[in-house]
């Protein structure tokens, strides 16, 4: 009964970090994601050399102070090539994920919560777009028009659509039914607000799960589409084309397959951990009662 | 005197799905209920789980539609009224749900929860803060409580929440489903005395659903019992308390731990379990369970009897003017 004004609520976000920080599983995923997305975000400030400028004399060379996981065929810097194919693998990481789960956020949403008929017809696309095997299909399209960055995006990306929207869906379903969302509708909520207000952020949680998990698949089939030369396009570094390059190679200069290798299993290591933690810490019922 | 909320004949029909084995065909989970329901006054529904009382007040708070019958709320016709329009009513006609924290959005605030109404209703303008401060204090919650989640609070906190949450925007009349619910009976006295409360201060409405017949007892002025979606007995609280005339009402009283050792009432017990109501019972369809069932009550649907300050619908009712102790 004070005048003093109501304490605000800690936000989502926050609350989200808080209990981020506190689990070891998510602060180490959490480091590791960090690198990986800083280094690619700085790659020319970090990267100490041009990641496509040949230097012929000093191929082949083994890791040294100077190159500090050695050199290609053609005298590239290995480390700097790392650190740019980063760039690369995140540049169609989270397009593709990003425009896969919204799409699959605004389809699921619709279908999960709308007519029966919307709902079918949606299921319909879902099933036909999931019956193509994503690489195959990548490999079609590849063949039609040609590798590029953005061809790769877009195969990925609409393969990606049913995994979430079938996700939303299937929650959307189940909240629909919950008891909070026929309050909302006795106080006389818009059909908009209790989707927008009640559902998605209902919604948001486990999806933002499954794409966290999802990122370490992208960027290996990135990776693979690029190792097999249809993806990114040759003078362009990726974690996949260094792989492509190093195989031939391996048993002379282990170095080049072993720097293509090692970041991949971090992307996943990082995204994965994450992705646990992050479950861990969305449903509310899990961060315990009471907490402050 | 003219009712707040009046109710005729309302049916809530349900499609049901055929199956490999079984035909579609329909069901009544209301079927034919009248009762009426005067400002400031309250009315509870009591009866078995699925006897259709959640129902009912579900069709009165606009979220099934009743096939048949009419509802008005003061003289308007709810029934096949417009989501458009009834929203503006939803303001008025409040409910309360059964699950204490699972009838609130699990990821928002409490204040968010409790100011919602007014941003819902389009209310801008308003001091939020101010509403959320003279909400808590309403219901005896601290301030404090504004930034808890539902996660954070007890059963009986979030009840509360639930009652501002209802209360926001005063209402005219609140159906509160099974309140008490969930709530050992120390909080549940709680629960009663706020609502009783409450009630005074703004005149409020109350149909109560609850199976509780204690909460009934001493909360209500009129009571209505349930069966297989109908009223068996319908009246003033006390006169139905103490002179039940239905065989079901007679039942339900009997089964209810009566706190006075030396209180003389005749023990019923019923034999069984309802009927389904996809298969209603011909005649009166009480006759399967009732002791004191005769040929007739097979055939023949026994009417409304109106006796004294209730009513019942029973061929066979128990008798109370000669012997209180000893009905027929």
């Amino acid at each position: 009964m004070s005048d003093t004004s109501l304490p605000k609520p800690r936000s989502e976000m926050g609350e989200t970090m808080h209990h981020l920080l506190r689990d070891p599983l998510g602060l180490v995923g959490l480091v590791i994601v960090t690198l990986i997305v800083g280094s690619a975000l700085l790659a020319p400030w970090i990267a100490p050399y041009d990641p496509i400028a040949m230097n012929i004399p000093d191929r082949l060379q083994g890791p040294s102070a100077a190159h500090l996981l050695g050199t290609d065929q053609i005298g590239r810097d290995t480390f700097s090539r790392v650190i740019w194919g980063g760039r690369v693998a995140l540049q169609v990481a989270l397009p593709t994920i990003g425009g896969a789960v919204a799409i699959g956020l605004i389809l699921g949403m619709a279908a999960g919560y709308g007519p029966k008929w919307l709902d079918t017809l949606i299921v319909l696309f879902f099933d036909t777009l999931r019956s193509f095997p994503t690489v195959m299909f990548a490999l079609a399209v590849v063949a039609l028009v040609g590798p590029s960055l953005n061809t790769v995006i877009l195969v990925i990306m609409a393969t990606s659509i049913p995994t979430y929207g079938r996700v939303v869906r299937t929650l959307t379903q189940s909240l629909k039914e919950a008891e909070f969302i026929t309050a909302e509708r006795a106080l006389g909520a818009s059909t908009l607000r209790i989707m927008g207000v009640h559902l998605l952020p209902n919604v948001l949680g486990p999806l933002a799960v499954l794409a966290a998990m999802d990122i370490p698949t992208v960027v290996g089939l990135e990776a693979g589409l690029s190792f097999l030369g249809m993806g990114v396009r040759p003078p362009t570094p990726s974690w996949g084309s260094l792989l492509n390059d190093g195989y031939s190679l391996i048993r002379n200069t282990p170095w080049l397959i072993i720097a293509g290798g090692i970041p991949l299993i971090l992307t996943t290591i990082g995204f994965t951990f994450l992705g646990e933690a992050l479950r861990d810490v969305v449903d509310p019922k899990l961060r315990g009662k009471g907490g402050k | 005197m003219s009712a707040l909320l009046d109710i005729k004949d309302v049916v809530v029909r349900f499609a049901v799905r055929g199956g490999v084995f079984s035909s579609a065909g329909s069901i009544d989970a209301v079927s034919g209920v009248s009762l009426s329901i005067e400002e400031g006054k309250t009315y509870g529904i009591v009866g078995e789980s699925g006897s259709g009382k959640t129902t009912l007040a579900r069709a009165v708070a606009g979220l099934h539609h009743a096939s048949e019958g009419s509802i008005l709320y003061r003289g308007q016709e709810l029934r096949d009224l417009p989501e458009a329009q009834f929203r503006k009513l939803r303001r008025e006609i409040v409910m309360m749900f059964q699950d204490p924290i699972g009838s609130l959005s699990p990821r928002l605030s409490v204040k968010s929860l409790i100011t919602e109404p007014f941003r819902i209703q389009g209310m801008k303008g308003r001091d939020l803060d101010a509403e959320a401060r003279r909400l808590l204090a309403m219901v005896g919650l601290p301030p404090e409580f504004a930034t808890r989640y539902p996660y954070q609070i007890s059963g009986g906190q979030a009840r509360r929440v639930g009652v501002a949450r209802a209360l926001a925007l005063d209402p005219k009349l609140l159906i509160a489903d099974e309140p008490t619910a969930g709530l050992d009976v120390s909080i549940q006295g709680e629960m009663l005395n706020l609502l009783a409360r409450l009630q005074d201060e703004l005149g409020l409405a109350i149909m109560i659903i609850t199976h509780n017949l204690n909460v009934v007892r001493h909360i209500t002025d009129r009571v209505g019992i349930m069966y297989l979606g109908k009223l068996v007995e319908e009246g003033e609280t006390d006169t139905v308390f103490s002179a039940p005339r239905h065989p079901y009402t007679l039942a339900l009283l009997a089964a209810n731990p009566e706190p006075d050792p030396d209180a003389q009432l005749m023990r019923i017990e019923l034999q069984g379990e309802p009927p389904s109501i996809l298969n209603r019972p011909k005649g009166c369809e009480f006759h399967t369970r009732c002791p004191f069932a005769q040929a007739r009550c097979s055939t023949e649907v026994p009417l409304w009897q109106i006796a004294g300050r209730a009513a019942h619908r029973c061929h066979f009712p128990a008798s109370w003017e000669q012997d209180k102790a000893c009905p027929a």
